[in-house]
């Protein structure tokens, strides 16, 4: 913790005198880091979402009841994903997440959280004037769309359902999902068209 | 109590950051490494407590919360105190070792006699069954309390306290993070997703929205 060590090395320095007590295996960190960098990520969020849109009966069933439906399409374990709930945005709706008090975030559909959502200005203005910070997001809404900001602030974690984009209605769950971003995951964007 | 990492409405923040679609998972390497150290230290360490992780996030002074090297040196940061509160590790072994590894010449504390904090999970994850049925229905008003114990951690941030809303849906119940992320047990609540109207949170003039956030059951009392 002294600021003229870069945190590079004290991580050097940590993971270095916990190796040598036994307590970690760097063999078994490059696995756990490499699962975080190409298995766990938004895009099993992007199947469900897909899988929701051409499927009405199963998007009534992730509404109602998300963990069931989500794990039957695509789900990446581990933490942070013991109660995801799932809310729709629709032409008057707009859902967003937040995570005022760290960066609680959906990992095993979304994977790791980008750095605009653990930015102390999200965390902070997010919850006070979110439609004025969607608009620095590039995402702007229309005064008469409702917008409901979730904090994550318990074990509960939130999923947004995008709105399918007009233009799509012939393409397959899986062409649908390349099209589905992160962010419209969130609820900072919306999904674009091809 | 109110800590550091209590953001939501705090200002002076500044402009929000565009995404940015082609960020990596980890932007270097060591960040990964930070990563991955992190979350063997709370599980060999606290027994996966992470609210106890959350709360050493907590309890870092503001340059170690807002560290300039960024988020993963924050969580480097609050892994190093757990490991000394745990005595794992001696206060001064990290910078001591990392400063050996630039070429320097310094001593290095001695390992201390670990002292872990005497904790068991009652089961696997957070969620936990309360037999009492829950206080509140859906619809119920409720109000937040406006005072939090100033000896302990919470969840219920500034911002929502001593406020007016509705009950929107009731989650499964949790164990509490106030006594939990301080070892001092589990105590399940059942939890809730309260609803708060923008103006009743941020005054007349606030942007119109509504806002849910999850509240336990002691944070709450009818209204």
């Amino acid at each position: 913790m002294t600021e003229s060590i870069p945190a590079s090395l004290r991580t050097e320095a940590l993971e270095q005198l916990l190796t040598e007590r036994g307590l970690v295996d760097p063999k078994v960190m490059d696995g756990f880091i490499a699962n975080y960098e190409t298995k766990v990520g938004p895009l099993n969020g992007a199947k469900v979402v897909a899988r929701a849109w051409t499927d009405p009966e199963y998007k009534q069933r992730l509404l109602a009841d998300a963990m069931p439906a989500i794990k039957e399409v695509a789900w990446g374990g581990g933490a942070n994903g013991e109660h995801i709930v799932v809310v729709e945005n629709t032409p008057t709706r707009h859902n967003v997440v937040v995570c005022t008090l760290c960066s609680c975030y959906p990992w095993p559909v979304l994977g790791l959280p980008p750095n605009w959502y653990k930015d102390p200005a999200y965390r902070a203005r997010v919850v006070r004037e979110p439609r004025k910070v969607l608009a620095e997001m590039g995402l702007e809404l229309a005064d008469d769309v409702e917008i409901v900001v979730h904090d994550s602030s318990s074990e509960v974690r939130w999923l947004v359902l995008p709105e399918r984009p007009a233009g799509t209605e012939s393409l397959s769950e899986e062409e649908l999902v390349p099209l589905i971003t992160r962010d419209a995951l969130v609820g900072v964007a919306k999904v674009a068209a091809p | 109590m109110t800590t550091v990492d209590d953001l939501g409405g705090a200002e002076g923040f500044g402009a929000v950051h565009p995404p940015d679609p082609a960020e990596p998972v980890f932007g270097e390497v060591w960040e990964g490494r930070a990563f991955a150290v992190t979350a063997f230290t709370m599980g060999r360490i606290s027994g996966r407590n992470l609210d106890a992780f959350r709360y050493a996030l907590g309890r870092l002074d503001e340059r170690d919360y807002f560290d300039a090297d960024g988020y993963y040196a924050r969580w480097l940061n609050a892994a190093e105190l757990m490991l000394t509160d745990s005595a794992v590790l001696a206060p001064g072994a990290v910078e001591a070792r990392a400063r050996n590894l630039r070429g320097e010449h310094v001593d290095e504390p001695a390992a201390p006699e670990p002292a872990k904090p005497d904790y068991a999970a009652t089961a696997a994850g957070s969620l936990r069954q309360v037999d009492e049925a829950p206080r509140f229905a859906v619809g119920d008003r409720v109000r937040s309390r406006a005072d939090v114990d100033p000896d302990r951690p919470t969840k219920l941030p500034r911002y929502a306290r001593g406020h007016v809303g509705v009950v929107e849906a009731i989650q499964p119940a949790h164990l509490l993070p106030d006594t939990h992320a301080v070892f001092e047990g589990e105590n399940p609540q059942h939890v809730y997703t309260v609803r708060f109207d923008s103006r009743e949170l941020w005054g007349a003039d606030a942007e119109t929205f509504a806002l849910t956030i999850e509240l336990f059951d002691s944070y709450l009392e009818p209204a």
